[in-house]
């Protein structure tokens, strides 16, 4: 449910920098972006003749490509601009729908984002408190950039992690420094999103980290079949079954009496999921490490934890932040899942929302709202991840 | 876990005479055995206290357990079956017998499309017309940064915006568009075609035992004979002959709009449509990437050289490129087939009744959560075993071509 | 809410000094010591149903089901603020249950033998009358189920409504195909959008889900079958009676207070009845309150809170179109009759 295998195809995409032959009807040709001459007095045209009109079928196909490209760009901006509806009248029993009752069909209802933004961004959280987890998910993002920053990249790193995280706990529950007390059932939308992938991130790699040594490790061999065991009886089974199983099934695995709530069981089911996927990367880093960095550590007569967390891991994990980053957007995506045991995230908030009588057939405003914010997170770190791996791969050539 | 350690002192390749185990802790072969205890027997003891703690649960909520509500009637309705099922008198075990078939539906239509999509859209990347490599890109991009479960409940909303039974779209005679799904004439199936399957099985028999011979020939004169008359005639004209032979039966079934709904001819649910829809267009930005990269990993050169011995652009693909560029693809595209098979497990939301969604139903009329889940789990597992050892098989025997 | 604590430290690493409540003097029953302990009540809710419980915007969970959950919390502890709501789909309602991760069920859930044997739970009694009705659309023309054969039906999986629709069809020699997707929201959208010829759950939910749609009202009509029993009720753990009492007992007091014309603008005033039915009803007289473990003034404090019956109604589904019907009291032709309090 998760892309593992990003790194090797990008890495393969960067190897091969060299123009390429084109393919199957398509005349062979250098790839476009970088082998383009410096034409000087019409550039334009002369680039627009070479890329886009360059024989009958290409030209056909590009005419064909803009007509339609045209003909939906306009048809949208009738209907999410010209025609959309943006407020509506309040009225003693709730917002009055009719405008966008009439334009049903014609244009969007973008009233029904208005009058619910505050439920699908942070859910039922209590309604005057809502400034909390507005600070939360700037935290969330602040925590995100600066770990994006090499500059950062040192070991107070994980202190910055673990005074963020606290404090983002004692934002959402509150009790302390004079905040109200706000029950986790409360919780709700982007916050829970965030917390679910980010804390699943967090936690599940030192368990990631273990496993991966685990499994590479020679002279264990029961060690070695557990983790494997571990892995690949995650990897085959999808997330659903592991969050039916927090929500279901949990509960009666634990003695009497102790019954976590339904969020941090699927917390711990997206650790335990993300913990698999990411022993996998991790093993891929440690892989790619030369075999002469283990020898010369042995031959220095280190420890095997000494030369674990003092020559392998930091190389190994330098290596692995591209597809880290890429996994990380895979869980980010994937705890949109929790929806279908009903935990409040981002994507179940957005659903609720629309349960109100007044709003009940806008899904499809609410969808391109969502994807908007889905996008708008894993478009900058799938950027960030491809910018970092062409860098990588540079270095490593050098 | 010390023992990971390659000491040069045990020399594994010179090795002295083995020494006896000694019991000490400066002994790494005893220290990895302890370890290796502690850490299996700490495992054990949390799934016994686990399972501990189940039984004594069970017991005192009294919850019914074991598998034999696998034979009672079953009660629950089913949208869409590939096998008879009816409520009355059919068990629970045949509802997710049922739940497995439309996952395997899923999952192998997926696949196949997905791959075709995703093949000319990574070639369509590398077009030499700017607008169609830079749509392709922002097709990939976009997909790939938006929750498949957001699409599937997209494609499904968008689904149900077509028209209604009664004012249809109807492109093709007898096909029928609307919200109640895709409608399309089927053939009714006598024994004569029966006998046009086995012909057909026949045929590709014949053209592989053909294409073989073909290969040894041109090893030995170097002029390979046409292939392609043959596995025509095999493969259409064989079995096209042994049912013309049988008389040439042809009864096709219309689906016709009578009282709520059409009669007869075949249905695509719009839940199925929107499970596949949304699958193949996700997976395919995965697999467009895979395949822009495999082909980008094989090297000019191949194909100068290959120009260079005066083989054609088409050939070249096929013999030279392809198989280098397939070893690449391969291992990425496994995973892909797993995702996309995981993936469907979100039918659930959408209503198409694949075996998650039955299990969870039968859990839920039941009240046996453990038997449900890991009926679920069991038949994820045995898929992923399955598609990764086939894929596990066509790798090596690449792996063989390449030598 | 030490829970909390305790999952935020393992969280977070964050240590939060909490003081326990004071420690319960043990009432005999273990349900009842966990929520005065917790000082407050676990309530297991449906995610969203119009009328039951359904989250405002404000966030505050309204509905009659919400109201029970309610009305138990002021008979246990007297405070109908002191509250908790877990909502619960019709996957993980039991299950919750079951493990204790709530005390009390009250999620629109049907009365049958099959619960009761099978998953070691009980219902304490019933808050409403209900039955599996159709929608369809008034475009159609059709007037009664019979006519549905070879219809498309949108139906929740999972729900005794599923099964009875089975049951129902094929008695009656029907045929049908149904669309069955878990999430109400979902499948209310699906049928509205044409996928199906009828939607199917309880006669409740259907009228709620006619009212709402306002103005397009007209264009659904309800079919006049009732094709099943549907009595929903509050669910707890079976071997803790005495916290069944008091559940049970809370939605008689509600009837009873109804029935003797106890609201809970005049229940002060009431304290001084002379009347001896209400007087034992509000623990003016006698020791049943203590007798149950709970205050002997318990009815009071859920008439103070939530109000009799009538007036649970009529601010929760009454505004939604359904009509009191079978509902009502026993001697105004309905259903409710409560036992005696004495």
């Amino acid at each position: 449910m998760s892309e593992g295998s990003v790194r090797t195809t990008a890495q393969l995409a960067e190897a091969a920098r060299d123009p390429v032959p084109a393919i199957a009807g398509i005349a062979a040709a250098p790839v476009t972006e970088r082998a383009r001459p410096n034409a000087a007095a019409f550039a334009p045209v002369a680039w627009a003749r070479a890329n886009l009109f360059s024989g009958w079928i290409s030209t056909a196909v590009t005419l064909a490509l803009i007509y339609l490209i045209a003909r939906w760009a306009i048809g949208f901006f009738d209907w999410g601009i010209l025609h959309a509806v943006w407020t509506v009248p309040e009225t003693a029993t709730g917002p009055d729908a009719s405008a966008c009752r009439d334009a049903k069909g014609v244009g969007a209802c973008w009233a029904m984002i208005g009058d619910k933004y505050r439920f699908i961004l942070f859910g039922r959280y209590t309604y005057d408190e809502q400034w909390r987890p507005a600070i939360v998910v700037a935290l969330f993002i602040g925590l995100y950039a600066i770990s994006a920053m090499r500059r950062f990249w040192r070991k107070e790193l994980l202190l910055i992690w673990i005074a963020t995280l606290t404090a983002i706990g004692v934002l959402m529950w509150g009790g302390v420094l004079g905040l109200t007390y706000v029950p986790q059932d409360s919780w709700g939308g982007l916050p829970i999103t965030l917390i679910l992938s980010t804390f699943g991130l967090a936690l599940a790699f030192p368990l990631a980290v273990l496993v991966a040594l685990g499994r590479r490790s020679t002279q264990l061999p029961a060690v070695k079949a557990l983790c494997v065991l571990y892995v690949e009886l995650i990897r085959g089974v999808p997330l659903i079954t592991l969050l039916f199983m927090a929500s279901v099934m949990f509960p009666l695995f634990m003695p009497a009496g102790f019954n976590p709530d339904k969020l941090l069981r699927a917390q711990v089911a997206v650790i335990l999921f993300a913990g698999a996927y990411l022993a996998e990367v991790v093993r891929g880093g440690l892989q790619s490490l030369p075999r002469g960095q283990y020898e010369a550590a042995d031959a220095l007569g280190l420890s095997y934890w000494k030369k674990t967390s003092l020559i392998v891991l930091p190389q190994a994990l330098r290596l692995v932040i591209p597809p880290l980053v890429n996994t990380f957007i895979g869980f980010f995506k994937d705890t949109s899942l929790v929806l279908i045991i009903g935990i409040f995230d981002l994507l179940t908030a957005g659903k609720v929302a629309i349960t109100d009588p007044v709003w009940q057939s806008y899904s499809t405003e609410l969808y391109l709202v969502l994807a908007a914010i889905y996008f708008a997170f894993c478009f900058v770190m799938s950027r960030y991840s491809h910018g970092l791996e062409q860098e990588f791969s540079r270095t490593v050539r050098r | 876990m010390s023992g990971a350690v390659i000491d040069p002192r045990q020399a594994p390749i010179r090795a002295a005479p083995k020494k006896a185990l000694s019991l000490s802790w400066s002994d790494p072969r005893f220290r990895n055995i302890v370890w290796q205890v502690v850490v299996l027997g700490t495992v054990a003891l949390i799934v016994w206290y686990l399972v501990q703690n189940t039984t004594r649960n069970l017991a005192a909520r009294r919850i019914a357990t074991g598998f034999a509500f696998l034979g009672r009637t079953a009660g629950i309705p089913i949208g869409e079956a590939l096998i008879d099922y009816d409520p009355s008198i059919s068990t629970y075990g045949r509802a997710l017998l049922i739940g497995l078939l439309n996952t395997l539906k899923v999952a192998v239509v997926g696949v196949v499309l997905a791959t075709i999509l995703g093949t000319l859209l990574g070639i369509a990347r590398l077009s030499k017309n700017w607008l169609i490599a830079r749509l392709s890109a922002i097709y990939v991009e976009v997909i790939r940064d938006l929750p498949v479960l957001l699409q599937l409940l997209f494609w499904y909303t968008a689904l149900q915006g077509l028209p209604t039974p009664k004012n249809s779209f109807h492109p093709l005679p007898g096909v029928f568009l609307s919200n109640r799904g895709i409608k399309i004439p089927v053939v009714e199936w006598e024994t004569p075609f029966w006998w046009a399957l086995a012909a057909f099985v026949v045929g590709v028999i014949g053209t592989v035992a053909w294409s073989r011979s073909a290969t040894r020939q041109q090893e030995a004169t170097g002029v390979r004979p046409k292939v392609w008359p043959v596995a025509l005639g095999f493969l259409v004209g064989f079995p096209v002959l042994i049912w013309g032979a049988l008389g040439a039966p042809f009864a096709v079934e219309m689906p016709v709009l009578r009282g709520f709904n059409f009669t007869g001819g075949a249905t695509v649910s719009p839940e199925y449509s929107a499970l596949t829809l949304g699958l193949v267009i996700y997976t395919s930005s995965y697999i467009a990437e895979i395949v822009r990269s495999g082909i980008l990993a094989v090297p000019t050169g191949q194909w100068e050289a290959a120009g260079a011995l005066g083989m054609r652009s088409g050939t070249v693909l096929r013999k030279i490129v392809l198989p280098q560029a397939l070893r690449v693809i391969i291992p990425p595209m496994t995973s892909q087939y797993l995702n996309l098979t995981k993936n469907s497990s979100l039918a659930v939301a959408i209503g198409y009744q694949d075996i998650v969604s039955i299990a969870s139903t039968t859990l839920n009329q039941t009240g046996q959560a453990i038997e449900g889940i890991a009926a679920i789990m069991l038949v994820y597992l045995i898929i992923s075993l399955s598609i990764s050892l086939l894929m596990n098989w066509y790798n090596a025997r690449i792996a063989l071509v390449e030598r | 809410m030490k829970r909390h604590i305790l999952s935020g430290a393992m969280l977070l690493g964050a240590t939060l000094a909490f003081a326990a409540p004071a420690a319960a003097q043990g009432s005999g029953s273990a349900t009842i010591d966990t929520i005065k302990s917790r000082g407050m009540l676990v309530c297991g809710v449906s995610t969203g149903v119009a009328g039951f419980s359904l989250a405002d915007s404000k966030g505050v969970v309204q509905g009659i089901d919400a109201d029970t959950c309610r009305a138990v919390a002021a008979a246990v502890l007297g405070d109908v603020s002191k509250i908790r709501f877990v909502p619960l789909n019709t996957t993980n309602r039991f299950t919750a249950l079951q493990a204790g991760e709530i005390d009390l069920l009250v999620r629109s859930t049907t009365w049958t033998l099959g619960r009761e044997a099978n998953l070691g739970l009980l219902f304490a009694g019933i808050n409403f009358y209900d039955g599996t009705g159709f929608m369809v659309k008034s475009a159609s023309g059709v007037k009664s189920v019979k006519e549905l054969d070879g219809a498309t039906v949108c139906v929740q999986p999972g729900t005794s409504t599923e099964l009875a629709i089975a049951d129902y069809f094929r008695l009656n020699k029907l045929k049908f195909t149904p669309v069955l997707i878990q999430d109400q929201n979902e499948i209310q959208n699906t049928y509205l959008a044409g996928r199906c010829d009828s939607y199917s759950t309880d006669a409740s939910g259907l009228a709620a889900f006619r009212f709402q749609q306002g103005p397009k009202a007209e264009e659904q009509v309800l079919l006049p079958e009732i094709i099943s029993k549907e009595p929903l009720g509050m669910m707890v753990r079976k071997g803790d009676d005495k916290f069944f009492d008091v559940v049970r007992w809370t939605l008689f007091a509600m009837l009873q207070a109804e029935e003797s014309g106890v609201t809970s603008k005049n229940v002060d005033e009431m304290l001084k009845s002379t009347n001896p039915d209400i007087r034992r009803l509000l623990g003016a007289e006698g020791d049943l309150g203590k007798a149950m473990g709970v205050d002997n003034k318990f009815a009071v404090s859920i008439i103070k809170g939530v109000g009799n019956y009538a007036e649970m109604w009529d601010r929760t589904v009454a505004p939604l179109g359904i009509p009191r019907g079978i509902n009502n009291l026993w001697n105004k032709g309905g259903l409710h009759y409560p036992p005696p309090i004495r």
